[in-house]
């Protein structure tokens, strides 16, 4: 058959292009425009090269808070993950009253915004009126989230455990419920055990779903601004800045732009890089799990 | 080794699913469970195997009451019509789990998988996952799964539904071979009247959770009890037709009478439904006794070698089996003819009368 080639269909897509361009592109350049120049007021740049990448790059500071973004991400994975499923599997397996009531209760914490979620636990936290600060203190045990930096960390981890559970539930109770029941039944008169039942037909089964999850979570929790802020504002001292709360320091605090121009490209390449290999490495394993 | 049912009901949230039940099954035997979906064939399966409580009554294995026996405890194995393996587990290792969970030493193991292996012909792909099987692999992978177990009571719940028509075929023609030899009981669903005379053995008609009736396979397709079994066990649909008897004449829904042939004699008066399947019909008078009805035709289904006609006859939609090609325009009328050794008699309420005449000839 022969091909027709019509390259009006270009137009086609202009739209798309268009509403890119504004949404994504013009403003990107605009960073990646100040991330290689310098000024020193009265709308005067110059080109100054790799230099703000090499300091930032060199930065103890954004080092430090890439430490603090790290260990975050990977203490709520490592929490929210596993828990996630272990409520999943705990769920009523039939649909009805109460599978409706836990589905939602668990998407209420969803539903709530992040600077509400954020104010709920800075005051259930406060020792003066908060219901955890105020118990915990007059139970003898000294916490206090704006003072000692474990307490804060422990009560941002809390919070967002809290917060994003549900979503890890929630995917993986739907993955869960895809599973045709003459799976368990076959399973049960194999007499296979609980475990080989997690192991060979729930979590293959609910592998799909489960690699979005962790993707997600990866990236906002690496992306964690707005609950740090309204809760410790990146306080006690620099114990909780996360990587954003330093960036925004350094664009709007101290309006170095420059730098912090280059933060963001270099920030979002990592993220970008994370998420790619990670889902390179899941793929691949599936495919070498397959041969 | 024999299964008995014994007045087994199941009743889901008040709705029974299951109604009163008597069925034995003995060692060795092929047994179809015959039922179009939602007869409960699969509920009875599942009651058989232990993953369903019956609400009522016993289950009798060896003479033993297992009624409340844990499912581990069971001699059964059970392939679903969905093909279902372990996704993670290479083919070797899904035929194997059972006799893991035995604890089998590996040796044992080894032969006893590739031994099944090779009886259902997927020898060569014991390293491959399920997921790189063809649908009829992957069937054959979880049939070697209930073989490799050697339980005494095989389930399987319309393990060809989701095949297409060829490997179908060969497989439906390896199943009863495959597990012959093992002697145990088989338990066979399917919605296909051909399925079961092909599998032969025993069929129990099964119509809105009910055993309507039981026995050598043929014996119910050629003498059904009643109307129901008659037409479950038909594909096509039986045809049926209303017909009253008086004075040794037959008076049909049209108003045509006949004379009655011998075999009707004993046929005391009144009004009755005859029943008689698709391929009893003709087009052409073949033999004498034929008598003819007058229909008018809905549509023609022409399958290459066979047509299927639909037609309506005084309000009756009756179809019929021909040999050949036949294009009939639609609407016409055209005479076809019946002969009368060909029709089940059934009582108003449905139960038989008369056994068909050329039925009682066959051994």
């Amino acid at each position: 058959m022969k091909k027709t080639r019509n390259q009006k269909a270009w137009f086609m897509v202009l739209p798309v292009l268009i509403l890119v361009a504004f949404s994504a592109i013009i403003p990107l350049m605009t960073v990646v425009n100040y991330s290689v120049q310098d000024t020193f007021g009265n709308n005067n740049f110059f080109w100054v090269g790799l230099e703000w990448f090499e300091e930032i790059l060199a930065s103890d500071r954004v080092h430090d808070a890439l430490g603090r973004q790290v260990t975050f991400t990977a203490i709520i994975l490592a929490i929210e993950v596993p828990l996630g499923i272990f409520i999943a599997l705990h769920m009523p397996k039939k649909s009805g009253f109460w599978s409706s009531l836990c589905l939602v209760l668990l998407a209420l914490p969803l539903l709530i915004p992040w600077n509400v979620v954020g104010t709920i636990w800075q005051i259930f936290g406060r020792i003066d009126i908060g219901l955890l600060g105020y118990t915990l203190d007059k139970m003898g045990i000294n916490y206090n989230y704006t003072q000692n930096a474990l307490d804060a960390w422990i009560t941002i981890i809390i919070m967002d455990v809290w917060h994003w559970t549900s979503l890890v539930v929630l995917l993986s109770y739907a993955g869960l419920r895809s599973i045709p029941g003459p799976y368990y039944q076959a399973a049960k008169i194999d007499q296979a055990s609980r475990w080989a039942v997690f192991r060979h037909i729930e979590l293959p089964k609910m592998k799909g779903v489960l690699l979005i999850a962790i993707l997600l979570r990866f990236m906002d929790s690496f992306m964690i601004y707005t609950e740090p802020f309204v809760v410790t504002g990146g306080g006690p001292g620099n114990a909780t800045t996360f990587l954003s709360i330093d960036l925004v320091k350094m664009a709007i605090g101290q309006f170095d732009l420059g730098p912090a121009a280059a933060f963001s490209l270099i920030y979002f390449l990592v993220i970008l890089l994370v998420s790619w290999a990670f889902y390179t490495v899941m793929m691949n394993m599936d495919k070498e799990a397959d041969v | 080794m024999s299964l008995e049912l014994k007045n087994i009901s199941l009743a889901v949230e008040g709705h029974l699913h299951i109604y009163q039940s008597n069925l034995k099954l003995e060692k060795a035997t092929m047994n179809v469970l015959l039922g179009p979906t939602l007869s409960g064939k699969t509920t009875l399966m599942r009651i058989m195997a232990g993953l369903e409580k019956p609400s009522s009554g016993q289950i009798i294995w060896n003479g033993k009451d297992i009624t409340n026996c844990r499912l581990q405890d069971r001699d059964v194995a059970m392939v679903y019509q969905q093909f279902i393996n372990y996704p993670t587990l290479s083919v070797y290792e899904n035929i194997a789990s059972p006799l893991r969970v035995m604890n089998k030493n590996k040796h044992e193991i080894e032969i006893a998988v590739k031994k099944a292996a090779e009886i259902l012909k997927i020898s060569p792909y014991l390293d491959r996952k399920p997921i790189e099987l063809s649908g009829g692999q992957q069937q054959r992978c979880a049939l070697a799964r209930a073989l490799v177990k050697g339980a005494g009571l095989v389930l399987l719940d319309e393990p060809l539904a989701n095949l297409d028509y060829k490997l179908r075929e060969e497989l439906r023609e390896e199943i009863p071979k495959i597990f012959e030899r093992s002697g145990a009981i088989f338990v066979y669903a399917t919605t296909e009247p051909e399925e079961a005379l092909l599998l032969g053995g025993n069929t129990a008609a099964l119509f809105e959770g009910r055993i309507r009736q039981f026995g050598k396979t043929s014996q119910v397709y050629r003498n059904p009890k009643d109307i129901i079994t008659a037409d479950v066990f038909s594909n096509p649909p039986m045809n049926f037709l209303k017909f009253r008897k008086k004075y040794k004449k037959l008076t049909f829904e049209d108003g045509i009478s006949h004379t009655e042939t011998d075999h009707l004699s004993n046929l005391s008066d009144g009004d009755y439904i005859a029943g008689f399947r698709a391929n009893h019909l003709d087009l052409t008078r073949k033999r004498a006794a034929q008598i003819k009805f007058s229909v008018r035709v809905n549509h023609t289904e022409i399958t290459g070698s066979e047509t299927f006609i639909h037609m309506n006859y005084t309000g009756e939609k009756w179809i019929g089996l021909v040999k050949g090609v036949h294009n009939l325009d639609q609407a016409a009328n055209i005479p076809v003819y019946l002969d009368l050794a060909h029709i089940y008699i059934f009582a108003e309420e449905g139960n038989l009368e008369l056994s068909a005449f050329y039925a009682t000839k066959v051994k």
